[in-house]
């Protein structure tokens, strides 16, 4: 029986150190939003004993957050929708149109997942530069409003469509605008669901383009918002915690409420957003 | 696939006209797809080879073709060489930590362990957090005197190094950073490889007197090759591109300990406006990359690499 005990035991003796250290940095960020400065160095570090909202407060008034918030919640819902609908359809008429150059186009979209962001980052900014849309939200969004991953999704997921559900619409004398929005996508739930999930995180979470095509304060998104907020307010680690705290928990809970849908995605798919 | 319907003799009549509206239909399923992967993926990456061989510095309007000079700047810039050196060291240990840690955890998750479930929600956190908050924290985590990492490391006799402070320890930091970002996406993915492993397979071993250990070793890890070696691809070449961390705990210092190609191509184009330089730079990444990768395509072919 000891035995039995110890054996069950074990694993945790090894697992938890390592959930300990994941969740570390989560447990200091909140134990550190939540102090008053003069208490930061005090002990406990990890848990929350204090509740000094007021720091939210203060790192609200220090930086524009609403405003970085709400760029942020913009680009990314722009980016969302974009790359779900437009991905889609690309990836429908991938799966399903004839027409000539189909299984080149298929290529060379799969050929854009291959190169490295350095690569395409000057040029892009200065197609953008062309378009005269720096620092607006054009910038931040047209040139992320398609996904090359997403479209490969979707054509993947469209392929197991049986075909003969699109051949009794078109009996009925349905278009395939029609089809596509009012059969097609209907039955698209899980896959949907899937890219929304890897849109959102990829959006909120990303730092280098929305960097490199802002200048003025109000248009920064929360990550380049929090980056500038570092480097000025290094000192108050209070405040930046609180604006830590709001850059990461938007990702947090859309992961938290999505997670076993995209732990599944990620394990069949063996891909990454 | 639909090959067969359309050639079906009964629709042979109306065909041409039911092709054409299919590639009317395309054209305008594809035509935003098209647009933006076009302006913002393939030109650019044309045009930044063509850039690669051009001055371009400041808003200069004047860009004289310069053939490979930008690349042979390149070759004799010690910025870059160290650089390069910085980069792989960050893209083996946070690819290699990170397999390890992941493997380990996901063999010890597979068995029958309670909550599975949240411990495999808590590992994965790291993954889904912006990497620029993660930076921010670890930064001060790693604060030689007051922060978390150090104050822990002393409760247990150890003084703990200057970590982003010291030139030695910078890069050992961030990388950390790296494998605590990966570890949990890895862990995932052999978790799902492992139960995809057939039962017969291990009731097999066990039946001819194979201990666990024996049945990991001899059955399991070899049966996982391939993810290791999918795991391995994608960390390297993720691991090449490193920005975010970089520039949020260390502006690729100190003195330059932490100065990947990421920052330092972003430097280059960004800081100075070396735009021709700068792009040559980019295609050096692509053409490393690509490189590393064939060169562990062919380790793999050679087999028993991962095994």
């Amino acid at each position: 029986m000891p035995k039995n005990l110890l054996a069950k035991l074990a694993p945790h003796i090894l697992l938890i150190p390592g959930a300990f250290l994941s969740v570390l940095p989560f447990l200091w960020i909140l134990t550190t939003a939540l102090k008053p400065a003069r208490k930061l160095f005090a002990q406990p570090l990890l848990i929350p004993t204090y509740f000094h909202l007021q720091n939210f407060v203060d790192a609200w008034n220090a930086a524009p957050f609403g405003r970085f918030f709400l760029n942020s919640a913009i680009m990314t819902i722009a980016i969302v929708i974009g790359q779900t609908f437009l991905s889609a359809m690309a990836g429908y008429a991938l799966a399903r149109l004839k027409f000539p150059g189909r299984n080149l186009i298929f290529m060379i979209i799969l050929a854009t997942l291959m190169i490295p962001f350095p690569v395409t980052l000057i040029p892009s900014f200065l197609v953008v530069n062309w378009l005269g849309w720096i620092d607006t939200y054009q910038a931040l969004i047209i040139p992320r409003v398609v996904s090359a991953f997403a479209i490969f999704l979707f054509r993947q997921f469209f392929l197991t469509i049986p075909v003969e559900l699109e051949e009794a619409a078109f009996l009925d004398g349905a278009s395939r605008a029609t089809v596509f929005w009012r059969l097609i996508m209907p039955l698209s739930g899980p896959v949907i669901a899937a890219s929304a999930i890897f849109s959102f995180l990829f959006a909120w979470n990303d730092f280098l383009w929305p960097l490199i095509v802002t200048n003025s304060t109000e248009m920064r998104t929360i990550q380049v918002g929090l980056a500038f907020f570092n480097g000025k307010y290094g000192t108050q680690w209070t405040l930046l915690m609180a604006g830590t705290l709001m850059a990461s928990l938007p990702a947090i809970l859309v992961f938290l409420v999505a997670q076993r849908r995209f732990i599944e995605g990620i394990s069949t798919s063996g891909l990454k957003g | 696939m639909t090959e067969a319907s359309t050639l079906r003799p009964g629709r042979l009549k109306g065909r041409s006209g039911k092709t054409w509206r299919e590639v009317w239909a395309a054209t305008g399923f594809l035509a935003p797809a098209i647009v933006i992967l076009g302006a913002f993926s393939l030109f650019p990456a044309l045009y930044s080879l063509f850039l690669s061989l051009h001055r371009w510095q400041g808003l200069n309007p004047v860009a004289p073709f310069v053939g490979l000079e930008n690349y042979v700047r390149l070759l004799h810039d010690p910025a870059f060489w160290s650089s390069l050196r910085v980069t792989s060291i960050y893209a083996v240990v946070s690819t290699v930590g990170a397999i390890i840690v992941g493997l380990a955890y996901a063999v010890l998750l597979n068995g029958p362990v309670a909550g599975r479930t949240l411990y495999r929600i808590v590992f994965f956190l790291p993954v889904i957090t912006p990497s620029i908050a993660s930076g921010t924290v670890w930064k001060y985590l790693f604060d030689p005197t007051q922060g978390v990492v150090n104050s822990l490391l002393s409760t247990i006799g150890v003084t703990g190094p200057q970590w982003l402070v010291d030139p030695a320890w910078a890069l050992v930091a961030v990388s950390l950073v790296g494998v605590w970002k990966r570890v949990g996406f890895n862990l995932i993915i052999y978790l799902a490889a492992l139960q995809d492993i057939p039962r017969e397979l291990l009731e097999a071993a066990r039946v001819d007197g194979a201990t666990p250990w024996e049945t990991l070793r001899f059955v399991s890890l070899p049966l996982l090759g391939p993810t290791t070696f999918f795991l391995l691809v994608t960390s390297v070449i993720d691991g090449f591109q490193v920005f975010d961390l970089v520039y949020v705990m260390t502006q690729g210092g100190p003195l330059g300990a932490t100065d990947v190609l990421g920052f330092f191509l972003y430097r280059n184009a960004f800081s100075y406006l070396d735009l021709g330089y700068a792009s040559a730079i980019a295609y050096a990444m692509f053409l490393i990359i690509f490189l590393v990768t064939i060169l562990q395509q062919r380790l793999n072919r050679a087999g028993g690499a991962y095994a």
